[in-house]
């Protein structure tokens, strides 16, 4: 059946998939299924749409942070007058890259954009490597997080090598993350760095630095950006040798950190643009789809943060100072959010001893277990989803609220959430 | 409180700690105390000195470059750790740790890494990941509850006991059907999850034994485990 598929004539390729596209959406379903239809049904189709465009392919992969720092690319590619194709919905996996472009192609397959921002789960981004080749590369992080999924983090390094790899112009890579910045070794196209100052090193932990005794970090090659310093107002960068600071509407030190990644990558992807008007765009840029959203519901703020790994549920729980909030936590494991439980064993909670913590999820009592030996109150464990957030919220009516959330726990607090206030709708 | 001191020895717990094996030794610490004993932890990585005397040790899962990292180190330690296991100190070693601690591990490329053969095992590197959620029973501790995620495939030799018998999952290996091995107080086991926080009955064993070693009896207090029985209700139940 394939086999007569491969030779349809690409107008019909698209056309199909666009009508799969909007049956999917009146159904209500998932953003891949589209894209899975054009995978199977004209397997060259990605590579013909992408290839047109002038300014070539961005990759950007990592653990943590991709969506936030794909979002913040965007946005200063966009302020410096580039048409931008992205894959938004955070289905980054290749099928959904294809569904994304679904729908902004017309009819005869013509992409109205000068470059694709594309954000890619590690084990997807290799696949896609291998049939398009991007020309520019950001690699974020290495750390633990669905290893049930890739097996181990050095396997997950060797993806993201691989990545580098096949990237024909420019490979932006994270110096303070030891194995991401071996991979720098071995390559042969241009490799530009962001990173830290000395001082802000002990905010950023890795998995490593957890256990035993921190590593001595050794001399680091110059980064084209550094974050000096940060507070809840803005940050302060060094920026090709010269200080710069400006205010950020971004929040957590992660989302801060990455916006470093973002500066370092647009200046390789464009130039002659100037360090000012970069900044001014990223001022600008909010968090992306439930990574610290802010929603309110009765008059107080309720802020969803997407946990899915040690690293960054740590960098979570840091970023965030629990006092005048109430706290919830939702653990599901779903395929999405990674079967395996042992990674909340990775995860310091002391930081919430002073208030009771709400617990749901289908996992609740894997995570009220955690919270009884970090000494941490319980609330309340309920496993239901959409009982707990009702009683959360008639729990603490003047109070603001957070919710750490898995993948999936995210996606259904948030319909939930659309009953009663209102929530971004993320095509 | 000096004569009611437990000392745990946490093996390599930089190189050696990659799927949350850091809450066993946070489940042994907060259980001790809640006991009214007084846990010290003493980490011990590459090139550090061994103490004089242990009660516990533990020692958990790594990368397979976490595992060459420490392999000189571990064989050189070797002796002492078998002569504490001799001497029915209780040790638990999670999946990396509990193949490094049998005969060896051949890799699918033929290559051996010797281990310290404390425990009567051989484990084979192989193209399957044995991964999911896993429920063992053992007369001793009943169900024990946790994951696994390992490519080695272990097979037990006539020296030592399977810690339990499969009912979910996959175990040593893909055939058998049993899971872990046991050799006097010695416990290896392929489970993460971690594993003693939702099977207080292995770590109690792992406390009653050490302390009853050195101070003679154990009253185990009440400690409630209503959480650790509400998770493995749920765990019992969840896809593999």
């Amino acid at each position: 059946m394939y086999d007569i598929m491969d030779d349809m004539p690409q107008p019909f390729v698209i056309i199909l998939g666009k009508a799969v596209r909007y049956a999917a959406r009146l159904r209500g379903g998932g953003s891949a299924l589209p894209g899975l239809f054009v995978e199977k049904i004209s397997p060259d189709f990605i590579p013909s749409i992408l290839n047109q465009l002038p300014k070539g392919v961005v990759v950007i992969s990592g653990t943590n942070g991709k969506t936030t720092t794909t979002k913040m690319v965007v946005a200063l590619l966009e302020a410096q007058g580039l048409k931008v194709f992205t894959n938004r919905t955070g289905s980054n996996f290749v099928r959904g890259v294809a569904a994304a472009l679904l729908g902004e192609i017309d009819i005869k397959g013509n992409l109205d954009a000068d470059i694709a921002v594309l954000e890619l789960d590690e084990a997807h981004a290799v696949k896609f490597v291998e049939i398009v080749p991007p020309r520019y590369s950001l690699l974020l992080n290495v750390m633990r997080d669905q290893l049930d999924r890739f097996g181990e983090i050095d396997a997950t390094a060797r993806m993201l090598e691989k990545i580098a790899i096949a990237t024909t112009e420019t490979v932006v890579i994270n110096r303070e993350d030891e194995r991401v910045l071996k991979i720098a070794d071995g390559l042969s196209s241009d490799v530009r760095y962001f990173g830290l100052n000395d001082a802000l090193l002990s905010h950023f932990p890795s998995d490593d630095d957890l256990h035993g005794k921190a590593s001595k970090k050794g001399v680091r090659p110059n980064a084209d950006v550094t974050l000096k310093d940060f507070n809840e107002k803005g940050a302060a960068f060094s920026i090709a040798g010269k200080d710069f600071v400006t205010p950020l509407k971004l929040r957590g030190v992660y989302n801060i950190f990455n916006s470093a990644a973002a500066l370092a990558l647009t200046r390789a992807i464009v130039p002659e643009a100037s360090i000012n008007s970069l900044l001014g765009a990223l001022s600008i840029v909010t968090p992306a789809f439930g990574r610290g959203e802010v929603l309110t519901v009765g008059n107080q703020p309720l802020e969803l943060v997407l946990v899915k790994n040690p690293s960054g549920f740590r960098l979570g729980l840091q970023s965030y100072d629990p006092k005048g909030y109430a706290t919830m936590i939702a653990i599901n494991d779903n395929y999405a959010d990674g079967r395996d439980m042992s990674w909340l064993w990775d995860v310091d909670f002391t930081s919430l001893e002073k208030e009771p913590v709400y617990i749901s999820g289908v996992r609740a009592y894997d995570m009220a277990l955690r919270m009884q030996y970090d000494d941490v109150p319980v609330e309340k464990v309920e496993t239901e989803l959409a009982v707990a957030l009702r009683e959360f919220i008639a729990l603490h009516p003047e109070t603001p609220k957070r919710i750490y959330c898995t993948y999936t726990a995210m996606l259904a607090l948030r319909k939930e959430l659309s009953k009663i206030t209102r929530v971004e709708v993320v095509a | 409180m000096e004569n009611k001191a437990i000392t745990i020895l946490q093996l390599y717990p930089k190189d050696m700690n990659i799927y949350g094996d850091n809450g066993n030794l946070l489940v042994i610490t907060k259980r001790l105390e809640w006991y009214g004993y007084t846990p010290v932890v003493i980490e011990y990585n590459v090139g550090d000195k061994l103490p004089k005397k242990v009660d516990i040790v533990i020692g958990g899962g790594g990368q397979d470059s976490g595992q060459v990292i420490i392999h000189a180190d571990l064989l050189k330690i070797g002796p002492q750790l078998q002569q504490w296991a001799n001497a029915g100190v209780p040790m638990l070693m999670v999946c990396g740790l509990y193949q490094l601690f049998g005969h060896f591990f051949k890799t699918l490329a033929g290559n051996q890494l010797d281990g310290i053969g404390v425990l009567d095992i051989e484990t084979y590197g192989t193209n399957e990941r044995l991964i999911g959620n896993i429920v063992t029973h053992s007369d001793e501790f009943g169900d024990i509850i946790g994951y696994e995620n390992h490519s080695g495939q272990t097979h037990l030799g006539s020296k030592v006991k399977p810690l339990a018998t499969v009912i979910k999952g996959a175990g040593n290996n893909a055939a058998d059907g049993n899971e872990g091995a046991r050799y006097k107080n010695v416990i290896g086991t392929y489970l993460h999850g971690s594993v003693l926080p939702k099977n207080p009955a292995l770590a109690d064993f792992l406390i009653r034994t050490a302390v009853a070693k050195k101070h003679g009896e154990f009253s185990d207090d009440l400690v409630d485990d209503l959480f650790a029985d509400m998770a493995r209700e749920i765990a019992r139940n969840r896809p593999r």
